[in-house]
Formats: C-alpha cells, structure tokens, sequence
C-alpha cells in the first residue's frame, strides 16, 4: 500500500492511449479556450470539450480526418498550420496546443510565434531527437536513424524539422520565450534525470516573454 | 412520407429596391413535428431552381423532393429530431409570389413589372414566414448554392434568429466568372422571339431560349471528370456521325433533355429575376468587409465545399470561414473530395450525412 503512491508517481496515467494527452489534459484549466494545431480527428478537443467544458477548436490538413472530427462534434476547419493562423485576432485562445507536429511544420519558429499571439500560451509536444536510442541507431547503422518513435525510412518520413529537447530550449531561450512547466516522458514512465537523453516525448508549456 | 404543400399569404413587403409588394403568397412545406419550446426548428433554403419540396413524396404529383436523401427519418436531418421547413423563394414560381403571379391591381401577370428582388428580400420573406410560426429562433439555417448564399444572409441579418447556419458550395459573392454565366443564361432567354418582353404568360413561353439558359447551367454544374465518366465521346443510338446537325453525342442528348425537361417546370421571367438576384447579392454591402458583416453573428458555422466543384470553387468556401475565424466564431469547414462538381451537394450524401449530424448534435448540446 505504502510503495504504490510512490510509484505511480513515477508514470503518467494514459489519455486516450496516450500521456503526453494526459498531461495536456492536466494543465488546461476548465472553460479554457484552446485551439489544437494539427488536431486529427479531434479525439484530445473533445475529451477537453466534455471533461473540462473547454471551447475547442482545431485545425487539420487531412480532409478525411476533418471529417471525422466534425462528425463527433468538434468544430475543426480544413487547413495547413504553417499558414492558417493568420486569420486569428491576438489573443484568441488561452491554450494553442501543438502535440508531435511541430517536427512536421516548415517554418516551426514562426508557428511558434504564431500559437503565441493568437494564444496566452502554447503547449508543444514533440518526439525528442537526442533520446539514446536514436543516437545508438544512428552511430551503429550508420544511416538516418529508425527507432519506435522514428519509425519511417527518411524518404517517407514526415518529420522534416528534427529537434531534441536542448534544441527547444535553446530556441525558446533566443526567442525569449518563458517555459512554465516542462514534462519528460519514456512510454508513460517520467523521465527526471538526463531528460534529453532518456525522453522519449518532451511537453513544454511556455508564454511570450515580457519584451515581445 | 406523403407531403402536403402549404401556401401562406402576407399582406406586403417593402424591398431592397425600395419598391412594395403585396400582397405575398408564400409556398412551404414542413417535416417533423415542432417541439413545446420550438426549438428545433431547422429552416431548408433552396438553390436556384429548386421549391418548397425539399423532401418526401408530394401529395398531388408523387415527385420525390430535392434533396430527399438529407432529410428524413434517421437522415442527415433527422425528422425524428429537427422540425424542417422549406419555402419558395420570393420570385419563384413554384406557389411563391413571383413575376409569374397576378398582379391584384392589373389582373394580369406581373411580367416584367414585377419588382428587382434581392437575396435580402427572400430571407426577409422566410422571416415572415417563421415570425408566422411563431419560432424565436431556429436551430439552424442550411442550402447549398444558392441556398447557402440565404444561409449566410440569415446570420448577418438576423443574427439573434439563428442558433447554427450551415453553408454549403456557396459564395458571399459572385464572382465575374458567375455573372457572366448567369448573363450568358439571361441573354438566351431574351433573345428568344418568344419572350415578348416578358410578356408570354397565356401564349407561347419563350422555351427554347430557357432551355440553352439551363444547358449553360449543366454545363457550370458538373465537372470535366463526370461529364467524361458519364458521357466521353460516346454516340446516341448510332454507330458513326450522322454528318448534320442532329443529336450525335450522349453528352448533346443530355443537355438537351435537361433544357426541355426544365422549361415544363420554371418560369423564364423566374429566370431572370432570381439570377439577377445571385448577382446583385454580396454579403459586405452595408458593412464595408465580411469581418464586419460577421460582427453581430453569434452562429455556429459549419461550411462544406466540394474539390471538384468550379462554379462554387471552395476558395469562396474559405474566404467565409477566413472572416469568422477572424471574428473568433465557432466555425467547422471541410472541403469534401468529389468528382460531380457541384452537382455534388446533392449527390454526396454520405459524406455530408456525417458531417451534418454531428454538427446538429453538438449543435443542441451547445445551445443555451
């Protein structure tokens, strides 16, 4: 009984399958206004929606998984994240959430301003590039790497834009970006120690800096 | 479903053009059953050459209504759930009071006398119309086309009416490309002998005039891919070409068949009056940009475009939910791969069937 508590600290429950979704599901307080960035069929919007009674929307390339998005009740428009911000008024949402694309946008940097202008703040989930085990693929085979996390061959990869978790906060650093909360994940364990070697998927809560 | 058709009379209307009309006969029809606190009412908007029928089996002719497979029982709109109702626009001649009708004071058909209508003037119409009822405010407003020009008009106009609006292969204006097909439409109809001026009505309607306008129109309503999936070259009822100016190919058959079939059932003067209409519309006016016109909406949107459709291509979809996403609306948009062109909001109804009910379900949980 005692063992347990402290163990379970150490894992991230699952939402939806997933515990980058949980944590994000932790930090958006209810009746937020969140817009979610590469949204797919809307599952995170809408739990938000039902659990958190959050005003949700979202955006998605994919017309098929619009589609379904809609089809369970979440407003999502039809669009490219690297363009499709700029329609937004300042301040629109309280939550922009960017959950593992931001490694798929062409110009990330100014999605990330973007998210920041139409948002208060941006939640930013990504596969961390400097986790061992891409390192270990690349040192031994010697190509592009290929890990669970980085399945594709680099031809049919999506993800044009690698990034590790020092990579992030060099830029939010140069971009005088305030990280409020950062999370380190492997699977649904918690990563504390040597997070950019050891994580798997890195959350980053951040704010404009006072000066932008 | 058997389906009765309606007509209600209004005493008068002033219109955009400043001009009165009255008294107003308005032609509906109605599926479902209103609910105690009328809020399910979901009002249908016709395109351009449609009626009141939109679904169900007509009383008197046993026609199946426009888009019968969108509404009904267990349909996109559900008539187990939403109480739908469809009138004839204003300057129809489908039962509503259009150019067609007889003017009280003269006896006679309006004809060419009777007044330029607007987009504006048909909504305020329907507003009559669901004022009659006695609905504060509708569940939601829907058509495609033209229809969905009215749509939007209903939610700049009446903004406090309207709880959702659902747009579909529609414009906020026309473009010069749509003028000039609805011109080339007109001119044909006034360059028949026939038309008279407008004045045929106990005579000889100008048919063949009206008929090359609807050819136009099935041209602008289909795709390069459909009209090559259903006709390609193929030959009517011979083998080789007959070397004259008869019927060779499917596609000629076809377009002929649509023009003659269409001047038994409208009016060439309705023609003209409504294309005009779809013309003159432009849903800025009076607001200086579509922000603007948006400023008061506080309707959920969900608009839908189609890929293949070129009359109403889906960057005029965009520029209606670019405006709302300006204004922080709650706006759904999904442009729907189809090879019918813009034919397609009536034939694809699957697609749209998903979309719809999960807009309108989220629509009644969301609403106050």
């Amino acid at each position: 009984m005692s063992a347990q508590p402290a163990r379970k600290q150490a894992f991230v429950r699952e939402l939806l399958g997933r515990s980058d979704y949980a944590i994000i599901g932790d930090i958006v307080e209810p009746g937020a206004r969140v817009l979610d960035l590469g949204c797919g069929e809307g599952e995170l919007l809408e739990w938000l929606a039902q659990n958190k009674g959050v005003e949700a929307r979202g955006v998605e390339i994919s017309g098929a998984k619009v589609q379904r998005a809609i089809a369970r009740g979440v407003s999502v428009y039809q669009g490219d994240i690297d363009q499709g911000l700029a329609d937004y008024p300042d301040g629109a949402f309280d939550y922009v959430i960017l959950s593992q694309t931001l490694q798929e946008t062409h110009r990330p940097r100014k999605v990330l301003h973007e998210m920041l202008r139409v948002g208060r703040r941006a939640i930013v989930a990504f596969p961390n590039f400097g986790h061992w085990r891409v390192r270990l693929s690349m040192l031994v085979s010697g190509g592009a790497p290929r890990t669970k996390l980085f399945p594709y061959e680099w031809y049919e990869s999506p993800n044009i834009h690698f990034l590790t978790v020092l990579d992030f906060e060099a830029l939010a650093a140069v971009e005088g970006l305030v990280v409020e909360r950062r999370y380190f994940l492997a699977g649904r364990r918690k990563v504390t120690l040597l997070p950019n070697l050891l994580a798997e998927v890195a959350v980053f809560l951040v704010s404009a800096g006072r000066l932008s | 479903m058997i389906v009765e058709a309606n007509t209600v009379r209004f005493d008068s209307i002033s219109l955009d053009s400043g001009a009165t009309l009255a008294p107003v006969d308005v032609a509906y029809e109605t599926y479902g059953r209103l609910n105690a606190s009328k809020s399910n009412a979901i009002l249908v908007l016709h395109a351009f050459s449609g009626d009141a029928h939109a679904a169900g089996i007509s009383h008197e002719k046993g026609k199946t209504g426009w888009w019968d497979n969108m509404i009904g029982p267990g349909k996109a709109f559900d008539t187990n759930k939403y109480f739908m109702i469809c009138s004839n626009v204003l300057g129809g001649c489908r039962g509503t009071t259009g150019p067609g009708s007889v003017n009280p004071a003269t006896g006679r058909a309006y004809a060419m006398s009777f007044p330029v209508i607007t987009i504006g003037d048909m909504v305020r119409v329907q507003r009559m119309l669901i004022d009659w009822f006695g609905i504060p405010r509708l569940l939601s407003v829907t058509g495609g086309s033209m229809g969905g020009m009215q749509a939007l008009e209903w939610a700049v106009s009446y903004p406090d009416r309207v709880v959702s609006a659902i747009p579909i292969a529609c414009t906020t204006r026309h473009s010069a490309q749509q003028i000039a097909f609805n011109e080339v439409g007109r001119q044909a109809i006034m360059a028949d002998p026939d038309w008279n001026n407008g004045d045929y009505y106990g005579g000889k309607p100008p048919a063949r005039g009206l008929a090359v306008a609807r050819m136009v129109g099935h041209i602008t309503f289909m795709s390069d891919d459909s009209m090559r999936e259903k006709f390609g070259r193929r030959l009517r009822g011979k083998e080789t070409f007959g070397f004259d100016f008869d019927v060779d190919f499917e596609v000629e058959s076809y377009l002929r068949y649509r023009g003659s079939e269409f001047v038994t059932r409208f009016d060439a003067n309705s023609y003209l009056y409504i294309t005009k209409a779809m013309d003159y519309f432009d849903l800025t006016n009076g607001h200086g940009s579509l922000a603007a016109a948006f400023e008061r909406t506080e309707a959920r949107f969900l608009a839908i475009s189609f890929s293949s459709d070129w009359l109403y291509p889906s960057y005029q979809s965009q520029e209606i939910v670019r405006a709302l996403r300006a204004r922080n609306c709650d706006v759904a948009y999904v442009e729907l791969e189809s090879n019918y062109g813009h034919d397609a909001f009536l034939v694809d109804v699957a697609e749209q069937t998903d979309l719809i009910r999960g807009f309108l379900a989220s629509t009644v949980e969301k609403a106050p």
